[in-house]
């Protein structure tokens, strides 16, 4: 045993060296990507050391809706008000964590990616569904009214339960089901460009809940599938690799009294879409196909 | 989780400031959808006046003709009814996925022409109502 200790020690020794060799390499041939890197980090480092890029002297309000079924006090919802800094490119998710950083480390909300990917901060910011992340500051009005999005029980702040909202998309089965494989082991199921771009809206949706929290119709009826699980069964409907029988099903799923016939094309939901995704368009082709299917005597 | 906050539906109306386009449609398209249901029923009404003699019914139309209220409420019976028709033809091309894009633009021309028809329509109605 004694005697591996040196060997392995020397070994480790050559790896380092040539790790340095190889990031020496980079460094001397950096490439347009290397060098966008370095100054993005140098930028970091900058903001890190210096002040934040604070607007001179500007400061916004932000009224955030408080509610903690958990602590007196908190329990009747509430609004509180928030001085924050204006910076240049600042969002309101930014906005709302410098809030909670400076000023009350209580105030409870979702975030993850900040880059209007994982669909988590949808929130209802000064009367109209949005992600916090991609909203800038300066498109809105002041004070910025921040509420936890409509129609959905509010667990804590800005906090919704989603679980409801989960329960429909999973409603319509959100997998792809080919009826058959293709021949090879590792060949890849083939789709024409046409259909590719015919799906393509309908794949961008990141599960926000924001359509759903704006539809009237979803709110007065419980049942209703809701724009977004629709959306869902229209990208698994229109895709030809599922075939004509997967189809059938798929449409008479959506063909039910609560299933797209619930919707009454107020166009919130479209117009509320983070992902732009033209829900309303892909619920009316639903309705076209299930009344096609419908008459279809051969 | 211990307990939740639902914020209900009374809220929602509190925000009428925020409804879009659409949202105003459809409000608009239910409500005058019930007043001409409701028209209707007093149209059966009045109408049935006439299974009593010709007389009976001449005097009820007569009678509600020299009201100046009824003449306005005709005026307002028009205006729904061109907004109900113009709307459901609306509709009707939400419904084919024709101009989906400017619906809201569309909704805005029901409003306009309905606004036309009526303003143009209030000297027929109320001629010799003074
Ligand atoms: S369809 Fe749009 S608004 Fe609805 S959940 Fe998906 S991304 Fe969010
Ligand atoms: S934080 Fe991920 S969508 Fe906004």
């Amino acid at each position: 045993m004694s005697t591996q200790v040196p060997e392995e020690k020397e070994q480790s020794e050559t790896e380092q060296e040539v790790n340095a060799e190889t990031e020496a390499e980079i460094s001397e041939g950096a490439s347009y990507g290397d060098q966008r890197r370095d100054q993005r980090d140098a930028q970091r480092r900058q903001s890190v050391s210096g002040a934040p890029a604070d607007i001179e002297g500007e400061s916004f309000r932000l009224k955030v809706f408080r509610y903690d079924p958990e602590v007196e006090g908190k329990m009747e919802p509430r609004f509180d008000d928030f001085a924050v800094p204006k910076q240049k490119g600042m969002t309101v998710l930014d906005a709302l964590i410098y809030a909670r950083d400076r000023y009350d480390t209580t105030l409870t909300f979702r975030h993850s990616c900040r880059q209007a990917v994982c669909g988590s901060d949808a929130l209802f910011i000064n009367g109209r569904q949005r992600l916090g992340c991609q909203t800038q500051i300066s498109d809105l009005e002041e004070p910025v009214r921040v509420e936890p999005l409509p129609h959905q029980d509010v667990v804590k702040d800005l906090v919704v339960d989603m679980e409801h909202f989960y329960d429909q998309m999973h409603a319509v089965e959100p997998f792809f089901q080919p009826e058959e494989d293709p021949d090879g082991d590792l060949e890849e199921y083939r789709q024409t460009r046409e259909n590719r771009e015919k799906i393509k809206m309908s794949t961008r949706c990141i599960w926000c809940g924001a359509c759903m929290s704006s539809c009237n119709i979803a709110a007065g009826d419980n049942q209703y599938l809701g724009p977004a699980a629709i959306n869902k069964a229209y990208r698994f409907a229109m895709d030809e690799r599922e075939g004509e029988n997967m189809k059938e099903h798929r449409l008479n799923v959506m063909d039910q009294e609560h299933g797209v016939w619930r919707c009454q094309t107020q166009f919130s939901c479209t117009n509320v879409c983070p992902k732009d995704i033209p829900l309303t368009e892909h619920i009316q082709e639903l309705k076209r196909e299930a009344v096609k299917q419908n008459l279809k005597f051969w | 989780m211990s307990q939740s906050y639902n914020r209900g539906l009374v809220e929602d109306f509190g925000r009428w400031r925020e409804f879009t386009a659409g949202m105003w449609a459809w409000i608009f398209h239910k409500f005058t959808g019930w007043v001409l249901v409701g028209y209707l029923f007093t149209h059966i009404a009045v109408l049935s006046t006439a299974t009593t003699g010709a007389n009976a019914y001449t005097d009820t139309i007569q009678g509600l003709e020299s009201l100046l209220v009824v003449r306005i409420m005709e005026v307002g019976l028009l205006a729904v009814a061109v907004f109900h028709i113009l709307n459901g033809v609306r509709l009707l091309f939400v419904d084919l996925g024709l101009g989906l894009e400017s619906q809201d633009k569309s909704f805005y021309a029901s409003l306009v022409v309905t606004g036309v028809i009526v303003l143009a329509s209030i000297p027929t109605f109320l001629e010799g109502a003074f």
